[in-house]
């Protein structure tokens, strides 16, 4: 194959290595696909004055639930303030893998990116909770649009999630082993996987607010 | 040379133990990538020119069966070979995403961007091989859920190109492959313009720096930021209408929705306009992305025929980013009339207006950079310098449309497409077939043959203009665009509805002119007459420093040093009439 240059070291005049300029331009993009998630749920709700008003039928059905007629109390606040604690704990632990991997301490690497990714199942676990809990509940998609925004949004979320545990289980088992070889370019992976991870929290970070507080 | 010289197995080696499907199918070289994504987009422009051409009969002969291919359509598109409106609808619907999504897109950038712009910074290859050919994979993928649709149940998508819920959102199945589709599309275009631009930034070779791009490789760069950024809103839209469609959600469906006297299922209270909103944030960079390319290529053509420098080649940069910037305010001049409010449309008429202002800077920079010059007029010239009229009748034909005012005339007939068509048709589509016989040789080491080649320019620059210019006519008389049977029934298109056979002939005549060019494009690739690595004696770094064909993997024998701008033609110290980029001269004469 070809040698493509700065795949590992940066070029002087950007000061950055190829799959680094990458990821900033693909988390641009993401930017502008949850700028448009966003955009169009405060669209909706602004547009339509009965968004965030439960119908009378669903309410009855709800039961003793069905106290408030506001959508958003239906949402589990307690459980997505432990899932915004999770997702920013490891972030934590991401940064900290990839400093162990910068003071060449592979044994600790393993260890907080092994917690990364366990962070990230439990946010899958407890997201699991949340929506069966709603399913439960009858409440689908199609009975109102803030739910429905709630689960695209959600759920396109969660997805994101699934791609970076994906990644990072990759590299914390048989993706590893690039770190005998070319230990240098291992420690990129990890800050590009690093970089992605970060934008996935801060995703959260909006999404928490905006569905479950507003 | 020396590099190679030395290590002669090692190439040896590469060559050897690539496997025919490595090489060819999952190929990570961006040359073979350039080539397939060339060779599928030409079938789909075919496709989708064909999918026009039985509109064309159904408009200028309504409710005759249409000839040759009318018996296999089948009882459900077209019963005795004759058009169902159904049908017409699906024709037009695809016609546009074929031609848009799966031809001219893929065709400037996919092909000529994959093929050229590493060659021209000098690169060994793209930045990301790997992400290249999933691209080119994914694409693929998009074009066959696309082409399958035509199958299912109620056939493909039949709700217009920009598909415009509720209508879309109650349409038959097929509407959902084409949602898929375009999910698969926007995904192959994201990996494209991530490669793209890390490429340009991080692999342009020793002394190219920014003002000494050629302007190829600036079209193909702000083209990649449009496709970047100006996409994932319409990914965002195309997972709310495929909600819409699957799970009953109403983000596009307003409350108490009437469709065949029945109210229409779901909670209500979506706004069909957030999708008009979310498409044309897409759709109208889109048209950048479809232009901006196609001057690219006819920049490289002009400066090389023309052997002079490209007049103004600083504006034209300056114009390109400053188009692109705009290209995000613009896109709500597609609705006008859609009730959004005379404040917005105010807004959006005053961007477009501002637009137009570096398209005109671009096209007469072109203009007057054949000025002065001893012009070669070679089958690429011809179809560059008919590039210039046509496409400045498309833009110029876009003012009356831009404006608040003269739109509600205007708007939804075929006064827009006549408009639109100019742009891209013998626009953006004779630059790419200008793009295909200027860098033919670079692909084969041979040209294509001249005789052919104007016996394919000459026919259908005619034809367009025949096609096109009615449409004109028409729209200004009040034809709507959508009509299946060309508006026999309204008496204000009667006077106008003539033209139709006149357009339609000239359609299907376009067709024979395409057959010296598939004649031309095959024969030259074994027969054509063996033409050296630099046949235009050109400056730029395809042509001057890799030979043609470029080297299978890393593309130069030596990586190339670049000494100055792209267009260094006739240089008066210099006996050959030209300065290739990288070459080197005398110091005394270097001053």
């Amino acid at each position: 194959m070809v040698e493509i240059p700065y795949n590992v070291e940066a070029r002087p005049d950007t000061g950055l290595y190829n799959a680094k300029l990458g990821i900033w331009l693909f988390l641009a993009s993401e930017v502008m696909l949850f700028g448009a998630l966003f955009s169009s749920y405060v669209l909706l709700r602004t547009g339509d004055p009965n968004f965030m008003t439960i119908p009378h039928e669903i309410a009855e059905h709800l039961g003793g639930h069905g106290e408030s007629h506001v959508w958003s109390d239906q949402l589990n606040v307690p459980l997505a303030f432990l899932n915004t604690l999770v997702l920013i704990f490891s972030s934590v632990t991401m940064v900290m893998s990839w400093v162990s991997l910068k003071l060449e301490d592979f044994g600790k690497y393993k260890l907080w990116m092994g917690l990364t990714c366990l962070c990230a199942l439990g946010f899958m676990v407890i997201k699991a909770i949340e929506y069966n809990a709603k399913f439960s509940h009858d409440l689908f998609p199609s009975s109102g649009n803030f739910l429905a925004i709630y689960f695209t949004m959600t759920g396109l979320h969660a997805l994101h999630v699934i791609g970076g545990l994906i990644v990072n289980g990759y590299l914390w088992g048989p993706g590893a082993k690039m770190w005998k070889t070319e230990p240098e370019r291992f420690t990129n992976r990890i800050e590009v996987a690093g970089l992605y991870w970060h934008f996935v929290d801060l995703v959260w970070i909006f999404l928490f607010p905006s569905l479950y507080l507003l | 040379m020396s590099v190679l010289e030395t290590h002669p197995e090692d190439h040896e080696h590469v060559h050897h133990d690539e496997s025919w499907l490595r090489k060819y199918v999952f190929s990570q070289d961006h040359k073979v990538i350039g080539i397939q994504y060339g060779f599928t987009a030409l079938c789909f422009l075919l496709f989708g020119f064909l999918l026009m051409l039985m509109m064309r009969w159904q408009l200028a002969y309504p409710g005759q069966p249409i000839p040759i291919v009318g018996g296999i359509l089948g009882a459900d598109n077209a019963p005795g070979g004759i058009m169902l409106p159904e049908f017409y609808n699906q024709l037009g619907a695809m016609h546009g995403t074929i031609m848009v999504f799966l031809a001219i897109v893929p065709l400037a950038v996919g092909a000529f961007g994959n093929y050229v712009v590493p060659l021209q910074i000098g690169a060994p290859d793209m930045a990301f091989p790997k992400l290249n050919m999933m691209s080119y994979w994914v694409y693929a993928t998009g074009g066959v859920v696309m082409f399958a649709s035509f199958f299912v149940p109620g056939g493909a998508a039949n709700s217009g190109w920009t598909s415009y819920p509720p209508l879309s959102v109650t349409a038959t199945a097929g509407q959902s492959w084409w949602l898929l589709g375009m999910v698969l599309l926007i995904t192959s275009s994201l990996l494209g313009s991530v490669n793209f631009i890390v490429t340009i930034f991080q692999l342009r070779v020793e002394g190219l720096t920014w003002m000494r791009l050629p302007f190829f490789v600036w079209a193909q760069l702000v083209t990649a930021f449009l496709l970047l950024l100006a996409f994932p809103p319409l990914e965002a839209a195309g997972f709310f209408q495929l909600m819409d469609r699957v799970l009953d959600t109403s983000f596009f469906m307003p409350s108490g929705l009437v469709v065949s006297g029945e109210v229409v299922r779901g909670a209500g209270g979506g706004s069909p306009l957030l999708w008009q909103h979310l498409f044309w944030f897409l759709a109208h960079p889109e048209v950048y992305v479809l232009i901006l390319p196609a001057m690219g290529i006819v920049a490289e053509v002009i400066a090389n025929n023309t052997r002079k420098p490209l007049w103004g080649y600083k504006s034209m940069v300056y114009a390109s980013i400053f188009l692109g910037f705009m290209s995000f305010i613009v896109w709500a001049h597609h609705m006008f009339l859609t009730g959004m409010g005379t404040t917005i449309s105010t807004f959006f008429q005053t961007t477009t207006m501002i637009i137009s202002i570096p398209s005109v800077i671009i096209l007469s920079a072109l203009l007057l950079s054949l000025w002065g010059g001893s012009i070669r007029f070679n089958t690429p010239m011809l179809f560059a310098l008919a590039f210039l009229p046509m496409f400045g009748i498309g833009g110029l034909t876009g003012l009356p449309l831009g404006f608040s005012a003269t739109d509600i005339h205007l708007h939804d007939t075929y006064y827009v497409i006549g408009h639109f068509h100019y742009v891209v048709a013998p626009g953006t589509i004779f630059a790419m077939f200008a793009g295909v016989y200027y860098w033919f040789p670079k692909v084969t080491g041979r040209r294509m043959s001249d005789f052919l080649g104007k016996l394919h320019f000459w026919p259908s620059f005619v034809l367009m203009n025949c096609i096109f210019m009615p449409m004109f006519i028409q729209g200004l008389a009040g034809v709507s665009r959508r009509l299946y049977d060309g508006g026999m029934q309204y008496a204000h298109a009667q006077p106008v509805l003539h033209w139709n056979q006149f357009m339609s002939i000239a359609a299907f005549c376009l067709f024979f002119a395409q057959i010296p060019f598939v004649v031309n494009l095959f024969l030259s690739i074994k027969r054509g007459k063996e033409c050296g690595d630099n046949p235009w004696q050109a400056t730029t770094l395809e042509w001057a420093a890799a030979p043609s064909p470029p080297v299978a993997h890393g593309n130069f024998p030596q990586t190339p040093v670049v000494h100055r701008g792209p267009y260094e033609y006739s240089p008066p110290e210099h006996p050959k009439g030209f300065m290739p980029q990288h070459a080197t001269v005398p110091a005394s004469e270097e001053g």
